[in-house]
């Protein structure tokens, strides 16, 4: 079983890209678990066509300890296992306990049992790593393997270097490694390369560059991945060939972030300049 | 016997024994604790070395502080009987909290409430830390208002309060509005401020702020006052009641042994607060002076001369013959008892050594009550206090406010536009003065200590074990934490936080069980006795790792 977080800038798309990823890795016949660990529950709604799960958290506090694995798990597109830890509204209580709380629980469940045979679990994490509840995902041996979601937006690139100070620390500690990038093309000047140099100065790769397509939009509208909304589209095929290259990935480093100065300086070289 | 004791105590160079007593440290941590244990010189001027207080503890040392929510919780607003007082928090706060002061309160008749023995706790569990615990606390109070029907209910903070943000002053004011009883929150989280002084500040605001001054009703008696920073442990407070009634002394309310709601409300219309423990309460003195125009000196009830002397003061401020006619009286009369016990416990503990630890201010004043039995303090410290406690205010306008103090609540008072009413003129309080008498002043422990004793704050555990096995003293005085591992050292121990089972110490009455009480202890040889099996034969001995390392600079 390969266990998989996916990190990235708020609104960068991670959740439309792991779910797309998933869909092409259930497609090729994996079984894959997604663990949604963001308050809002939206990471399953492309996989599961709406939000209809039930997630960790409120299925833990309205049933007490009488809590069965099939209460909080529903099958999703193409049998892909999809579970929602959720969270408290905004401004109240603690989204990062609430996280550590359900993935405990899912463990405690037997969710990552051998029995269960998974291939995969996608964890799609909020935003920055904003508090230790949000790094749990990455702590304790839980993934293995980090991807983050990139754009040539200097924020997001921002973002990117600052979750790689994160993936250090862990990854000292325990067995985390940084798989690659994804960058989810903006259209901005010279993209892909910017990224790939940027994915080089972190001692990684960039794994693979989605074009943009307006058909991501109309699949999502629609709720469906695009592979499950138009399989025959050329972004289908873009997200299956991601879920194809991670599959294969050989390559799991620990990342040395840059400085900021660093930063800017390829910015200014790749993007402003070009 | 005694003057064995006595004399090892006096051959011991203090400053010798501070470089023993750090040199075990890192370098670092012994730069650090040599700041904070002086040797005690005070100058022809009164003036003593500066003290390293209020900063922070290093981790690893094994302190006897508590925390800001137990200084606020447990300290200032425990011993109020008819404030509900709802620890916000899980469960344990809330339970090793309750009682554990034995702050004693006396009803005034059946219907009069008493909360003290019940112990209320929002109970917080996993969910509510991350759904957050508002909706439980709103709850909580429905249900105590429903139940007890209380004047006020006050909510207090605990560490994972803070942490998920629950807004505990928003819920405040919304079940004020709901319920119509005065509800108020303090943001006393545990981790706030290096010790429980911090609590004790924050406390102090809240009661400022939501209760003192709302009822102006005149309450009855010519000599009206304040008694600040008495917390009737063990009954203290109910002694010192029982004096200030036979001099025709009125009380209008205590802050906060035995107090009410009500006293609270209406204490800004006395016209003297008397101060006993400075460290936990002037904030309040200060503020009071500021908004209502009432002066505050410094009291000490603990010893009978202290507390003499402190009527004496209290008589001064009113000059009233009358009054001051009584209040000799009344010394004259209770010091008959107290001499005849003081003379006779005198004379078989005379000489004997006293150390104190405890408190930001039982350290200082429980020296006068070993010094009338003719017992010696050789070393002292508080857990709490700062630099004003140790040196006296004179040190305030020197003392550098870290990040750790700015983090507490300063509050900006002004004079009260109707109610601000100075209770003397200029030129009474000049003329006051001018014959020595002294508005809030404090001179701090130091300088009532003799040159050569060693002044510790913040004493760790180790350097406690060092100096029972070098001046092998005859009593030490501290709190429950330190009690059992001093009493295996063969000493016998005094809790000056719960006085154990005993009390009331204050006052005359409290004077004489006192006397009684530490007779008891220093002259019976039951700890001496105690000697562990293995101390006898041990089975196995080693060294530690580092006793045989040379130190590191």
């Amino acid at each position: 079983m390969r266990k998989i977080a996916i990190y990235g800038k708020g609104g960068i798309g991670k959740s439309t890209t792991t779910q797309n990823t998933v869909a092409g890795l259930a497609e090729m016949g994996r079984t894959v678990m997604v663990v949604g660990c963001d308050p809002k529950a939206d990471s399953t709604r492309l996989l599961l066509g709406g939000l209809s799960q039930k997630t960790v958290l409120d299925t833990l506090r309205t049933e007490g300890e009488d809590v069965e694995l099939d209460d909080i798990r529903k099958m999703g597109f193409s049998k892909s296992i999809c579970v929602e830890s959720g969270g408290p509204e905004p401004g109240v209580g603690c989204a990062g306990r609430g996280i550590i709380t359900s993935i405990n629980l899912l463990e405690q469940l037997g969710a990552y049992a051998d029995s269960q045979s998974l291939d995969y679990v996608f964890y799609d994490v909020l935003g920055d790593v904003v508090c230790g509840g949000f790094a749990m995902p990455i702590r304790e041996g839980k993934a293995q393997e980090i991807y983050i979601v990139v754009s040539g937006e200097m924020m997001a690139m921002y973002a990117a270097n600052n979750i790689c100070k994160g993936i250090v620390k862990f990854a000292e500690a325990g067995g985390v490694r940084l798989g690659g990038v994804i960058c989810n093309s903006r259209k901005v000047d010279n993209e892909a390369e910017m990224i790939d140099a940027f994915a080089k100065k972190l001692g990684t790769q960039m794994i693979h560059f989605v074009p943009r397509d307006n058909m991501v939009q109309r699949a999502e509208i629609n709720r469906k991945t695009v592979i499950e909304y138009e399989p025959t589209h050329s972004q289908a095929d873009e997200y299956r060939t991601l879920a194809k290259k991670i599959e294969d990935n050989k390559m799991h480093v620990i990342p040395q972030p840059m400085h900021t100065d660093e930063l800017e300086k390829l910015l200014i070289e790749y993007g402003l300049a070009g | 016997m005694a003057p064995n004791k006595t004399n090892t105590a006096i051959e011991i160079d203090p400053s010798a024994l501070k470089e023993e007593l750090v040199a075990k440290y890192p370098t670092k941590v012994a730069r650090k604790r040599a700041k904070q244990i002086i040797v005690n010189k005070v100058d022809d001027c009164g003036e003593v070395p500066e003290m390293g207080a209020n900063a922070r503890t290093i981790p690893g040392i094994i302190t006897q502080r508590g925390c800001s929510y137990a200084g606020c919780k447990g300290v200032v607003l425990g011993p109020t009987r008819d404030i509900v007082n709802l620890t916000h928090g899980p469960i344990g706060c809330g339970f090793y909290s309750w009682l554990t002061r034995r702050n004693q309160t006396r009803p005034e008749g059946p219907d009069d409430a008493n909360f003290m023995t019940y112990c209320f706790s929002t109970d917080l569990q996993d969910e509510d830390i991350v759904f957050g615990g508002e909706k439980k606390l709103r709850a909580a109070i429905r249900e105590a208002y429903e139940t007890f029907h209380p004047k006020a209910i006050s909510i207090f903070s605990t560490c994972p309060v803070g942490l998920i943000g629950d807004d505990v002053h928003s819920v405040a004011r919304d079940m004020k509005e709901e319920l119509g009883i005065n509800i108020f929150g303090f943001s006393c989280e545990g981790y706030k401020g290096v010790s429980q002084s911090a609590g004790h500040h924050i406390a102090n605001n809240g009661i400022f702020t939501h209760v003192v001054g709302l009822n102006d009703t005149p309450p009855e008696g010519k000599f009206k006052m304040n008694l600040l920073g008495e917390y009737n442990i063990g009954g203290d407070g109910f002694e010192i009641d029982r004096i200030f009634d036979k001099a025709g002394i009125t009380l209008v309310s205590t802050f906060s042994g035995n107090s009410t709601y009500d006293k609270f409300a209406n204490s800004h219309t006395a016209d003297l607060n008397a101060v006993m423990c400075h460290r936990s309460i002037n904030y309040v003195a200060e503020m009071m002076e500021k908004q209502f125009g009432i002066p505050w000196i410094k009291v000490n009830f603990i010893g009978a001369n202290s507390s003499a002397k402190s009527l004496g003061k209290i008589a001064a401020y009113f000059e009233d013959d009358e009054l001051t006619a009584r209040v000799e009286e009344v010394i004259a009369e209770e010091m008959v008892e107290v001499e005849k016990m003081r003379l006779d416990v005198k004379s078989r503990c005379e000489g004997k050594v006293a150390m104190l630890f405890v408190g930001g201010s039982r350290a200082h004043h429980y020296q006068d009550l070993f010094a009338e039995m003719g017992m010696k303090t050789v070393s002292a410290g508080y857990e709490f206090a700062h630099r004003d406690d140790y040196e006296g205010r004179v040190v305030l306008p020197n003392i550098k406010i870290d990040a750790d103090s700015r983090n507490i609540e300063e509050l900006d008072i002004q004079p009260d536009a109707k109610r601000y009413r100075p209770r003397k003129t200029e030129e009474e309080l000049e003329k006051l003065k001018s014959k020595g008498y002294r508005f809030k002043d404090y001179d701090g422990m130091m300088p009532d200590m003799e040159n050569g004793t060693l002044v510790i704050d913040d004493i760790s555990q180790y350097e406690t074990e060092m100096l029972l096995d070098k001046y092998k003293p005859d009593i030490f005085c501290a709190g429950i934490k330190e009690k059992y591992a001093i009493q295996k050292k063969g000493v016998p121990m005094k809790q000056l936080h719960s006085y154990d089972s005993g009390g009331p110490y204050a006052g005359f009455r409290g004077a004489i069980n006192f006397y009684r009480e530490i007779d008891r202890m220093v002259n019976s040889k039951i700890w001496s006795y105690v000697k562990a099996p293995w101390q006898k034969a041990p089975e196995l001995s080693a060294t530690y790792a580092w006793e045989g390392m040379s130190k590191e600079g």
